[in-house]
């Protein structure tokens, strides 16, 4: 474990566009902590923080200048994996036929400064979805290959988050190239640093490090360790998938519907949500042709339309298929939840539904059962 | 494609602002594309050639709001392939679809010296309720990036891009940061129609539900969350729900719920 003193952070920022990546994290954009490219340490949110409950989404001016005392917000990692919007081939008419071009750009190194320990988890989920299986995602692929992650210890977790639940966090573990923990001790500012990779080694070695102290590692112990204890919610997650697969007709689906909009923000800003619909676009002479990838929703009706209708023509059946596909028949398709426990469902729900409840209220009446063996 | 085979167009206003209609000739960069792939037969507001009907589309911009409109729309029906209905007043009726909440009676009788020379219908109404229609094309006024798909769309006889979701995932998309979440902003978007792009968010305004009532709208859910967490009155929900769609069904029953 290094330190890096605050007033050397600007390095990290030196050496990562250095090595030329395109530096992505977070930063103040209309009232909330986005994503977003940055120039410097400048375009960080030094000095504010975040308050979350379902529905509900704030930023608040903290008392010390801190770079990273928030935790996640609307925007997820996907959107630079896996855009909203891609192109995926075009077709010009030549003659009889027609000639195929795909769209074969090399995107950018990026480096993602802020990923947290939930969004680790989440983008390890996307990686198997789009490149564990017998059909690899190039456009994903092509992108992932080319970042750098650099995560950061979440010390406070806000009014939305579950980690410990999923056991995804606080602490980033696996799945890294650097992890940071910031630490603020009166007038003394400094980022506990380690490496998770080549890279990642590489990286620190550029930069003006210090050896971490005896008794240090104590220290952020102790506050990753607070924060463990200081989830905004929990879900019990015990025996999960056979509540949801057992309970299909369980009247809380009914009371979730009354409620939910089928607006799709729950799975537009979910880090794991990976569907997309596909759409033919011809121009107004015919001679061009484009095939585009764009986000989807099992929200909107259109995304369940097979031969002969929509297949989940009520917001009932689209909430439980979210929920119970997120929760586990997940775990059946990947072999992992597809949920990080991040609690970008809960936030920006403009309906304020709360997945942990929901799984509260229909765990409330199960009768007890014996030990699964 | 030679002249003689293009496919005739024509553009039919009703009550309307001409907005829509305008739209197509705000297109500037794809006019001459358009023009050059269909014939303009019957554009009055483009030009004064008129070329007898049929016509393969006809563009209906506008709400029927006379008894005459109520004719004259099915005449527009007998000599045309395909009929797209544009814009807010021909897909509900429109911001004059008002009067159908009130007695129009009353408002000719105030606002005009001699009301005996007014004729009028008592409701302002979608022209789905006078003809079948083939296409609704949704907003106040249309987007004409959705006026050139649909035309494309029909020219090649494929299914138009058009999506029936909610405004939301126009925003997420673009990366715009939920108003209603991160301020309180009162917003239709989750039960507004896509289309627009999501513009007025994007300038920190929330929604006024322009493109009407998306597939399956929740409305009484976002009322009770407007009402609860957004300190919304009934009136300010009524008059929220009445604006460029008022007369369309969800927004209809939604705003007399809070009357």
């Amino acid at each position: 474990m290094k330190i890096l003193e605050r007033n050397n952070f600007h390095r990290l920022f030196d050496v990562l566009k250095e090595s030329g990546f395109d530096i992505i994290g977070p930063t103040l954009q209309d009232q909330a902590i986005v994503y977003d490219h940055l120039e410097g340490v400048e375009d960080l949110p030094e000095g504010w923080t975040d308050e979350q409950a379902p529905g509900k989404y704030r930023v608040k001016k903290r008392n010390d200048k801190a770079l990273f005392g928030y935790v996640v917000g609307p925007t997820s990692w996907k959107k630079f994996l896996y855009p909203p919007r891609q192109k995926l081939w075009s077709a010009q008419k030549a003659g009889s036929g027609f000639e195929v071009a795909a769209e074969e750009g090399v995107p950018q190194k990026m480096a993602f400064l802020g990923v947290r320990s939930c969004e680790l988890a989440a983008i390890a989920v996307q990686d198997k979805i789009f490149c564990g299986g017998s059909f690899v995602d190039p456009h994903y692929k092509k992108r992932r290959e080319n970042v750098f992650l650099a995560a950061v210890n979440c010390a406070e977790p806000k009014g939305t988050c579950f980690c410990v639940s999923m056991n995804t966090g606080p602490r980033a573990l696996g799945g890294l190239d650097l992890s940071l923990t910031e630490m603020i001790e009166g007038e003394r500012h400094y980022f506990f640093l380690r490496s998770g990779s080549a890279e990642g080694e590489k990286v620190l070695s550029r930069l003006p490090l210090k050896d971490a102290e005896g008794g240090q590692q104590k220290k952020e112990d102790a506050l990753l360790e607070e924060a463990r204890r200081h989830m905004g919610r929990a879900m019990d997650t015990r025996d999960i998938k056979r509540l949801l697969y057992d309970n299909p007709d369980h009247p809380q689906w009914d009371k979730a519907a009354e409620r939910c909009l089928s607006c799709a923000n729950c799975t537009m800003a979910c880090p794991t949500c990976f569907c997309s619909t596909v759409e033919d676009v011809s121009d107004l002479t015919g001679e061009h042709a484009e095939r585009w990838r764009k986000w989807d929703s099992c929200f909107s009706l259109e995304f369940s339309y097979i031969h002969g209708g929509n297949v989940r023509q009520s917001t009932k059946g689209r909430y439980r298929q979210w929920m119970t596909h997120k929760l586990a028949s997940w775990q059946d398709q990947f072999g992992t939840s597809g949920c990080v426990g991040c609690g970008r469902c809960i936030s920006w729900c403009p309906a304020g539904i709360d997945i942990t409840e929901e799984v509260k209220a229909i765990r409330a009446d199960q009768p007890a059962r014996a030990e699964s063996p | 494609m030679s002249v003689a085979t293009k496919p005739k167009l024509a553009v039919y206003k009703f009550a309307s602002c001409d907005g829509c209609q305008l739209s197509l000739l705000d297109c500037e960069d794809e006019l001459l594309a358009v023009a050059g792939e269909v014939e303009i037969a019957n554009f009055p507001e483009a030009s004064r050639a008129v070329a007898p009907g049929p016509y393969d589309v006809s563009l209906v911009e506008g709400s029927i709001t006379t008894a005459h409109d109520a004719e004259r729309i099915q005449q527009v029906r007998k000599e045309s392939r395909v009929v797209v209905t544009i814009g807010a007043c021909a897909t509900a009726g429109g911001i004059q679809a008002l009067r159908n909440f009130k007695d129009v009676r009353e408002f000719i009788s105030l606002v005009y010296a001699r009301p005996e020379y007014i004729q009028t219908l008592a409701t302002s109404t979608a022209i789905a309720d006078h003809i079948p229609v083939d296409f609704e094309l949704r907003g106040c006024p249309i987007n004409k990036y959705q006026l050139i798909e649909l035309i494309s769309a029909l020219l090649r006889g494929r299914k138009p891009n058009i999506p029936k979701h909610s405004v939301c995932m126009e925003c997420k998309f673009r990366g715009t940061v939920c108003m209603t979440v991160a301020r309180g902003t009162m917003c239709l978007g989750p039960v507004t129609q896509a289309g627009c792009g999501a513009i007025c968010p994007s300038f920190d305004r929330g929604c006024y539900g322009c493109f009407g009532p998306k597939e399956t709208p929740n409305t009484s859910s976002l009322s009770a969350w407007l009402k609860d967490n957004g300190d919304k009155r009934p009136d300010e929900l009524v008059r929220a729900f009445r604006g460029f769609n008022a007369w369309a069904d969800a927004f209809r029953k939604e705003s007399e719920a809070h009357e």
